[in-house]
């Protein structure tokens, strides 16, 4: 076990000692609201595998330089070596400073990608290049971005999702190698940041929701064989389908057909109309209900044990199905679960 | 196929990567200059015309070739100046083939950086640290733009890199001054290293002497510590032939060991001087005739001759001191004679004949010579740099009838009609003259001034010197090479029949600037940097890197503080704004920081409510911002500040 961790020191020294700064980073980040400010003191830096070999290389050309006692040889490798040595402080002076702080998150069903919106404010008068946002363990799909002076930038922190409710965006890292990446500079930091994840919808064609009167899923199919009811004058915004053409010549202005609206009854979305399913197969069945329901343009209301919520239509009306489907607890753990709704989020 | 590198960033990186190694396109072989210009102009084309990269079978045979290619250019060698450079300069190219991710693209650029030192293995003249800066600020520019995604404008990284160049400058200052200098070589020099073979040659034969006319390369320059002596007594000795073959001169065997030179008797005082010998890849080491023995640099040694040889070839710019005695007695009892005697009969017959004839009528050696150079005076001989070309009895025809020759045509006809009549004698070449330079005040001798002349022995007096030139082209030996061509309507060489006083002076001025550099930044080595540092008490070792760390780390310590005072939030220009955010810090800090989408009249009251102490001033406060703010009346900006000030918590 010694041996293996000697090896790996010695073959990855960079990986071992970030990796140390790491752990005993994150062990202290505490999640905090509102802008979260890059001070000197929180930012790290180590020189990246491409540091550790252009320091070889500065080697390989002053021993050079030496043994051709070449007096241009060491103006090169000197100079190379004070650039080196300046990176340091630009990466470092790329990353400071900057404000960090959470912006909106879309809700996603599960299984989708959550977007976590960081935003990064720039207060100073020097343009922040080439920073990047990215998840621990994730730096295949980092984000990387520029800031303007005194503007702000944004990046979008992809997660994964698998279950439904609040998805806590956790510690995460803003980090840059510019200008020349020689360095790493980062710094771990922990926002207010949260998702909200529907349920993953049933796939179509599952048990459809119960009829209930005249105004079922199943009739609704029927409408193309509504009454006919009469003409109307042709309106702005109309489309040219339901235009009559044979009124036309006749009546000398274009009129539109207009069918009678058959009063549809509210579709109820009910959990005890799926008795034989489990909890999350319910919530996904409903969901699927409510996305069919919203895109057919029926009003529908959702009963679950605890939560009733009356027919309507609409995105509001939608989301608020969606989110309640999302948090919704068993009772038996009622008491443990439900979390409070912030106010920022709606 | 997808590339790293946008369009723009890459083309930018190929233009670099040729400014990088346009200068050893002189150097390399044309098959490789072929290769490397084709490489890069099919890779900027395939990346405008989404080709794919060539398949690795592919860049596997061309990598083989090339290294075979270079094996073959150099003589079946990989390593030495030249043959490295060769197969560095192909190696970086052919990397370009494989660009796959940002590995690949710091690689290429570590390369660049890498091929810049190769450059000063062949030139470190005044103008490469121009070069050398260009280059390095054009490739730090795109090792910025490979940090970006995507392509970032040239503006902004040339100035970050013009930048961080600056700021690196005094660290590379302090570290060439202080970085304790090793003598070398560490593990040897490769047979190539240095300048290339330049200057005098171990063989003369009639035309050598006026090629080298042709170059105004420098030979060496000269600083004399005292009085300068007369043009004609400036002949500086450089190789000296004994043998003569019929058509060339060639040199003797060579002893490398102390006890070999010839006696010498001064006559008059000595002249002390201080020579810079440029690097010409042979042992001779110019001095002017005849160098004091007690007084030569260590590791150096009298030929037979009267030469002055270094143990090895001059491959690097070398400055010693002599003292020379203008005036003196060489050798005065010659032991072996008849070396210098030695012709072979076979060859140029009417000289001959024209020896014994004169031996005949002169009894007297010295009246002998003047004989025969009264006859180079009156007779119609010219002094030109374009001679016919001679047959193979060369001193016959020229004697007899061209009568048309430069320095070296002179001096071998005049030696082997001495040695035909008896009276030994040997050619001298070397360089004679020197054009003096009034900025610096030190003479330049460049390889223009290459001259042929003779030394005749004559008993009572030893090796005496006679230049048959002086004969024909006085004004040679007085002026210099343009004034002896000039007055006799001959035609001179470009360099210098392009010499006006304006052209002069801005050469001179040049010239005194590269011997700056060479003497104060080149030569810079173990010597100089312990003779400069030891004016400051830093010789020590351990002291020289305890300065050097500390200078560094506060140079760099500036800079840090100046980067992050760049960095730091910018100073807001609305004043009124200002002390509002003056306030908010200070509620903040008390525990009542303002919310994000708060408004200060919402913040005020609310702030209120917590604390109904505070409510008069802050409700004063708020009311000073709002209308300063959005009314704009400059006036109460100062009441704010001064509100804002007396707040009491």
């Amino acid at each position: 076990m010694r041996v293996w961790l000697v090896f790996k020191i010695l073959l990855h020294p960079l990986r071992w000692a970030q990796d140390r700064i790491d752990a005993w980073v994150m062990s202290r980040v505490k999640r905090q609201p509102g802008p979260i400010t890059v001070s000197r003191n929180r930012v790290y830096i180590l020189p990246t595998r491409f540091g550790y070999f252009f320091a070889l290389m500065l080697l390989v050309m002053l021993l050079g330089a030496m043994n051709y006692s070449n007096s241009m040889a060491f103006l090169l490798t000197f100079l190379l070596a004070g650039i080196a040595l300046v990176c340091m402080h630009h990466t470092h002076a790329n990353l400071v400073n900057v404000q960090m702080r959470a912006g909106s998150c879309e809700p996603v069903f599960a299984g989708e990608t959550a977007h976590f919106e960081l935003r990064v404010d720039n207060p100073s008068v020097t343009p922040r290049y080439s920073l990047v946002a990215s998840w621990p363990k994730r730096e295949q799909q980092a984000v990387p971005g520029d800031v303007e002076a005194r503007g702000s930038g944004l990046f979008l922190l992809a997660l994964p999702t698998a279950q439904r409710g609040w998805l806590q965006g956790g510690v995460f890292s803003l980090s840059t190698e510019y200008p020349l990446g020689l360095f790493h500079a980062w710094t771990w930091a922990e926002l207010d940041m949260r998702c909200l994840v529907f349920p993953k919808p049933a796939t179509h064609g599952g048990t459809p929701p119960p009829a209930a009167g005249h105004g079922g899923l199943t009739s609704s199919e029927a409408s193309g064989q509504d009454e006919f009811a009469g003409l109307r004058p042709y309106r702005r915004g109309d489309t040219p389908r339901s235009i009559h053409w044979k009124s036309l010549p006749k009546l000398q202005q274009p009129m539109v057909k207009q069918f009678a609206e058959t009063l549809e009854q509210d579709l109820w979305l009910d959990w005890s109309a799926l008795s034989g399913l489990d909890v999350e197969a319910r919530l996904s069945q409903l969901t699927r209900w409510v996305l069919d329901a919203e895109a057919l343009q029926r009003n529908y209301g959702l009963r679950l044990p605890g939560t009733v919520i009356a027919p309507g239509r609409g995105d509001g009306h939608r989301h608020a199905c969606l989110k309640a489907l999302a948090l919704y607890a068993p009772p038996s753990a009622a008491d443990a679960a439900s979390p409070a709704d912030p106010a920022s989020h709606s | 196929m997808k590339e790293y590198l946008p369009l723009a960033s890459l083309w930018r990186l190929l233009a670099v990567m040729l400014l990088a190694i346009a200068p050893h396109f002189v150097r390399l072989p044309l098959w490789e200059s072929a290769l490397i210009a084709g490489v890069l102009a099919w890779r900027a084309l395939a990346v405008y015309k989404q080709w794919r990269l060539p398949p690795n079978w592919l860049k596997l045979s061309i990598t083989l070739l090339a290294f075979a290619g270079v094996l073959l250019s150099y003589n079946g060698r990989l390593s030495g100046q030249n043959a490295g450079t060769a197969l560095l300069c192909v190696m970086a190219t052919l990397k370009l083939l494989e660009f796959k991710d940002r590995r690949d693209v710091m690689v290429v650029v570590f390369l660049m950086y890498f091929m810049l030192m190769t450059h000063f293995l062949f030139s470190q003249e005044l103008w490469t640290v121009a070069y050398l800066f260009i280059c390095v600020l054009a490739t730090t520019a795109v090792l910025i733009e490979c940090q970006h995604r995507g392509a970032l404008a040239p503006r902004h990284t040339l100035r970050k890199g013009a930048a961080m160049l600056l700021q690196a400058l005094p660290l590379m200052i302090l570290l060439f001054i202080l970085f304790p200098r090793i003598p070398g070589p560490l593990w040897g020099l490769p047979s190539d290293a240095g300048a290339a073979r330049s200057g005098l040659s171990d063989r003369m034969a009639p035309g050598d002497i006026s090629s080298l006319i042709e170059s105004d390369a420098i030979a060496f320059r000269v600083t004399f510590r005292d009085a300068v002596p007369p043009p004609a007594a400036r002949y500086w000795r450089g190789p000296v032939f004994d043998s003569f073959d019929g058509r060339g001169w060639e040199e003797g065997f060579v002893t490398l060991a102390p006890g070999y030179g010839p006696e010498i008797e001064p006559l008059a005082q000595p002249v002390r001087y201080e020579i810079t010998l440029e690097p010409h890849r042979t042992r001779w080491l110019m001095a002017l005739d005849m160098p004091v023995p007690a007084t030569i640099p260590e590791d150096t040694f009298f030929g037979r001759e009267g030469t002055l040889l270094a143990r090895r070839n001059v491959i690097e710019r070398q400055r010693y001191e002599l003292t020379s005695y203008t005036d003196y007695r060489l050798v005065p009892q010659l032991a072996a004679p008849a070396r210098y005697l030695r012709l072979p009969d076979t060859y140029n017959p009417r000289t001959l004949a024209l020896a014994r004839e004169l031996r005949a009528r002169h009894d007297d050696d010295s009246a002998l010579i003047q004989q025969v150079l009264r006859m180079f005076r009156e007779q119609a001989y010219y002094y030109t740099l374009q001679p016919p070309r001679l047959g193979r009895n060369s001193v016959d025809e020229f004697l007899f009838e061209t009568r048309r020759g430069f320095c070296e045509h002179y001096a071998s006809a005049f030696a082997v009609l001495m040695r035909a009549a008896g009276i030994p004698s040997r050619v001298v070449t070397g360089y004679q003259g020197g054009q003096r330079n009034d900025i610096g005040g030190y003479y330049v001798v460049r390889q223009s001034d290459a001259h042929a002349w003779t030394e005749v022995w004559l008993a009572g007096r030893g090796w005496v010197r006679v230049d048959p030139t002086a004969a024909v082209a006085p004004q040679r030996i007085e002026q210099s090479l343009e004034a002896a061509l000039s007055a006799l309507g001959e035609g001179l060489p470009g360099h210098l029949s392009a010499r006006t006083r304006l052209r002069y002076m801005v050469e001179a001025r040049w010239d005194w600037a590269n011997a700056q550099w060479n003497a104060l930044v080149l030569a810079y080595g173990p010597e100089l940097q312990q003779e400069f540092l030891s004016r400051f008490g830093l010789d020590d070792l351990r002291r020289m890197i305890l300065a050097l760390t500390i200078a560094l780390t506060s140079v760099l310590a500036v800079i840090g503080l100046m980067l992050l005072r760049r960095a730091a939030p910018a100073r807001i220009e609305d004043a009124a704004l200002r002390e509002w955010h003056r306030l908010t810090r200070r509620l903040g800090r008390a525990g009542f920081p303002q919310g994000p989408s708060e408004g200060p009249r919402d913040y005020a009251d609310r702030v209120s409510r917590e604390r109904p102490q505070w409510q008069a001033q802050l409700d004063a406060i708020a009311r000073l911002y709002l209308g300063t703010r959005y009314q704009t009346s400059a006036a109460d900006t100062a009441k704010l500040r001064r509100a804002v000030r007396r707040l009491q918590l």
